[in-house]
């Protein structure tokens, strides 16, 4: 025998059903008075440095079906690629840039709209630059563990193909699956898809 | 959120435990029918932390209304209180190597002592309480320690199988200090008879990690004449020392 590690399991995951909205959006589904403002609904403000982008997600199930009842929280670095973080050691980011959002998907269209700027770049563990990307956790009713994802952009193609994320996915068609699409009106399309021959691929991060 | 609340702490930007993912439910769980058509087939792409994953928001006890831990009160009118059996739930929230985990910010959700939800797409003849929202929050302290006060929520049938029903339950939102650990569980009362029927519960493979989510009732916390005490502690996920770690990222 030797000594015990003493160490915990993390406590399971459970699904977030169908009305998440009442704990973490609850001014969306009508539950007034009692926070002003649901969390994460804000995340730039006039001062916010860099540029200003809108991201519509949708997330769609295995039989191409809009889930209109999932819940997004977005996680990304500020124009100069710093973290607002008291983990982020490289400096302090833009003060006026929460980087945290969360949105539930309209309960008629599926769709959810991110106001936010364009991240910088971040280094990977090894130092090399990562490309411009935004971090995504997906739950919803059905989902027994949040989903990881990433959004990366379609207009940064070089950047892209020096990233060292993408760069580990082994089957190369899949890539495509994690940059989104420049709409007319300039606004960025992220379709994720959670299962069948189009789906997303997923981080066990 | 910038403002750092545990000034006199080294901030830790360790890589995380890799997720023991056959402890969590799988995501196909067919048993839990809407698993069927909202699972990945693929395997997901395993990554070691990066910033995008160690770092995360931090939220400070600035963002609190004072009844934000109080479902008894926060919806209620003026002089009034949610009808139902009135409990504290308390406990810290720890990592894998057994710390508290300060400044973790908890959301909670459920339904009324009847089982109905306050929620459009909800039908259920279970009658509303005018006097419960059924949402609160709050942020543990500097030992990772929370509480809360609301009633007891009641069983819920739910569109599974023909008869299904939830056992009690409260649902919560944890953050830790990185994005990676993220978590959503839902909490069950201790001596239910419905947890070890249910498919949601059911969607976890191992017995020992059901019972990590039953919470226990607690005398020795209960308010004598005024509420009940339930202990649900919540294990995040740990992190790796980055003292000897030879990387160029984080410091």
């Amino acid at each position: 025998m030797a000594q015990s590690l003493n160490r915990l399991k993390e406590s399971p995951s459970q699904t977030a059903g169908p009305y998440v909205h009442i704990g973490m959006t609850p001014n969306f589904c009508g539950i007034e008075g009692v926070y002003a403002e649901d969390l994460g609904a804000v995340m730039v403000n006039d001062k916010t440095k860099g540029e200003r982008i809108t991201v519509r997600a949708r997330v769609f199930d295995g039989a191409g079906a809009p889930l209109k009842d999932a819940l997004i929280e977005i996680w990304q670095a500020d124009a100069d690629g710093l973290y607002d973080s008291p983990a982020e050691m490289r400096g302090k980011a833009d003060p006026d840039f929460t980087g945290w959002g969360r949105k539930a998907t309209d309960m008629d269209t599926g769709e959810c709209v991110f106001e936010t700027i364009k991240p910088g770049r971040v280094p990977f563990r090894d130092g090399r630059k990562m490309a411009p990307h935004i971090n995504f956790w997906i739950v919803a009713r059905g989902i027994n563990v949040g989903l990881n994802t990433r959004m990366y952009f379609p207009d940064e193609e070089k950047a892209n193909g020096e990233d060292p994320v993408l760069a580990r996915i082994e089957h190369r068609q899949r890539v495509a699956t994690l940059i989104a699409e420049r709409a007319a009106d300039g606004t960025y399309l992220f379709d994720i898809h959670l299962q069948g021959e189009k789906e997303t691929v997923f981080f066990d991060v | 959120m910038s403002a750092d609340p545990f000034t006199n702490r080294k901030p830790e930007t360790g890589a995380f435990f890799q997720r023991d993912r056959s402890w969590h439910p799988p995501a196909f769980s067919p048993n839990y029918k809407t698993s069927i058509l909202r699972s990945p087939q693929k395997a997901l792409l395993s990554l070691d932390s990066t910033l995008s994953e160690i770092t995360g928001p931090v939220f400070g006890h600035n963002i609190l209304g004072e009844l934000d831990d109080d479902l008894i009160h926060n919806f209620a009118k003026q002089g009034e209180s949610a009808i139902g059996p009135r409990i504290i739930v308390y406990g810290r929230v720890l990592d894998e190597r057994g710390k508290g985990v300060p400044g973790v910010l908890l959301e909670v959700w459920q339904a009324n002592a009847g089982g109905r939800y306050r929620h459009k797409k909800e039908g259920y003849v279970a009658a509303l309480d005018p006097n419960f929202g059924g949402c609160g929050r709050t942020i543990t302290d500097g030992e990772g320690n929370y509480a809360f006060r609301t009633v007891k929520p009641g069983p819920y049938p739910w569109p599974n199988g023909v008869n299904d029903w939830r056992p009690a339950h409260i649902h919560f939102s944890v953050f830790g200090h990185g994005f990676a650990q993220r978590l959503i569980t839902q909490m069950y009362f201790e001596g239910d008879p419905l947890i070890w029927r249910c498919p949601i519960v059911r969607t976890i493979p191992d017995k020992a990690a059901v019972e990590m989510l039953i919470a226990a009732l607690d005398m020795q916390a209960t308010i004598p004449m005024d509420a009940c005490a339930y202990k649900f502690d919540i294990v995040l996920r740990g992190r790796r020392s980055s003292l000897f770690e030879n990387r160029l990222e984080g410091n």
